[in-house]
């Protein structure tokens, strides 16, 4: 038994949206703790109150894996074509990096491939190790575990960089026939791929990291 | 109905640890014991401060998108662009999911916490709640990650070296209201806006 109560312990409950310490009333509604209808509002805010997210393991595997699905074209099909008198030229997201490498910048060609490949591919891996590992009730590296999470979390949302790239550079880059940005359909599916891991993240409870930790003390 | 118990406790969010809640000196954070987590910081700004912040974010969001953000020259043609200018080319581009995403996270939702944030302050600078307080609250929390200023400024840099190499490029007035926006949101980033929750306002009349 840890020192530190835990809600379910107290018959307590968050309220996700505004924060209030909520008591549950037994009979009131099913708050047993099994994560199965526990519709009871907050008083506060009027959110459902629930112990944790609901179908959180299954919601995050199935848009882990679409972003994984949406993220295969994303970096196999062109997210740029530039076009001038002579020359047609797409570009992935790779070459992208490549490129900005090569024209000189290579502080920002480090920016673009974090923001592109390594915070993607890092939350794929994160969100996996955390499912699968909260799945099992792992008592493994829970501190570390419940840092990496609010790592994802934060840093998420900066891989939609190269997405304002390819938009800024399509408005800009109008020269009729000397020099055309177009976007191709790589971009769409990077847009996507951004989006469903931002929702597959939201959708993951850190609560399940530390839940059975009482059962391994 | 659940039993309220607003001032004494504290839950961590990220773990589910009950706290007794204490008074923060300035400067202080409370961070769980069990996971690490922050679980309150002392507020800083007071609401006129915030109120203060917003209306600068609003006046300085108004000219973000308002002044061509960067001009590109080639063999003395020009082309330059704002924000609304990115939306309807990526429209035009058969890209429309790319052109929703840029209108949401960087002017629909921006624009939508602005309002939102100014609305309550006014009314909480008087020691009131705004009409709508509740809902608007929470409207306020679901927005979360999803406005990405500081990400288009980023891309804007990024954007420019790539176009450096071919053409002549000019930064607009645009640009720089979208770094001081950005500055503005990182300020703003220390705000817990659940003190609002807390403040003793009276209700709406």
């Amino acid at each position: 038994m840890s020192a530190l109560p835990r809600a379910a312990e107290l018959g307590l409950i968050a309220c996700t949206v505004c924060g209030l310490v909520c008591r549950n009333v037994p009979g009131d509604a099913q708050l047993d703790g099994d994560g199965v209808d526990d519709a009871m509002a907050c008083p506060r805010c009027a959110s459902t109150l629930r112990r944790r997210k609901p179908d959180s393991f299954a919601r995050t595997w199935a848009l882990l894996i679409a972003a994984f699905l949406m993220y295969i074209p994303a970096n196999v099909l062109p997210i740029m074509r530039t076009a001038s008198l002579n020359d047609i030229d797409d570009n992935t997201i790779i070459s992208g990096v490549v490129e900005l490498w090569r024209a000189g910048s290579p502080n920002l060609a480090v920016i673009v491939f974090t923001a592109s490949i390594v915070v993607p591919v890092l939350k794929f891996l994160a969100l996996s190790v955390l499912l699968v590992s909260s799945q099992r009730g792992s008592g493994w590296a829970r501190l570390q575990r419940a840092k990496l999470y609010r790592l994802v979390e934060l840093i998420g949302y900066w891989s939609m960089l190269d997405v304002f790239v390819v938009a800024l550079l399509t408005a800009l880059v109008r020269f009729s026939v000397l020099s055309l940005v177009e976007p191709l359909p790589g971009v769409i599916f990077f847009g996507l791929t951004v989006v469903l891991t931002m929702f597959a993240s939201m959708s993951f409870d850190p609560r399940l990291i530390w839940d059975g930790k009482d059962s391994d003390d | 109905m659940g039993k309220a118990f607003p001032e004494k406790l504290l839950i961590c969010e990220h773990c589910d640890t009950v706290y007794r809640r204490r008074v923060l000196e300035r400067g202080e954070v409370a961070r769980c014991a069990l996971c690490a987590a922050e679980l309150e910081r002392y507020h800083l700004l007071s609401v006129n401060a915030m109120l203060a912040l917003i209306l600068t974010a609003a006046i300085v969001f108004v000219q973000a998108n308002l002044w061509p953000i960067v001009t590109l020259g080639l063999s003395g043609q020009h082309s330059s662009t704002t924000l609304w200018g990115v939306i309807l080319a990526m429209w035009r581009e058969h890209s429309q999911v790319v052109s929703v995403l840029v209108a949401a996270t960087l002017f629909f939702f921006p624009l939508l916490k602005m309002s939102l944030l100014g609305w309550l302050l006014w009314f909480a600078r008087g020691g009131r709640r705004a009409p709508g307080f509740v809902p608007l609250m929470v409207i306020l929390h679901r927005l979360g990650p999803w406005t990405m200023s500081e990400v288009f400024v980023l891309g804007a840099l990024v954007a420019i070296v790539k176009a450096h190499t071919y053409f002549d490029v000019t930064a607009d007035p645009g640009i720089y209201a979208y770094a001081a926006l950005t500055l503005l949101i990182t300020i703003f980033a220390g705000v817990d806006l659940r003190q609002l929750w807390d403040e003793d306002l009276e209700p709406a009349a």
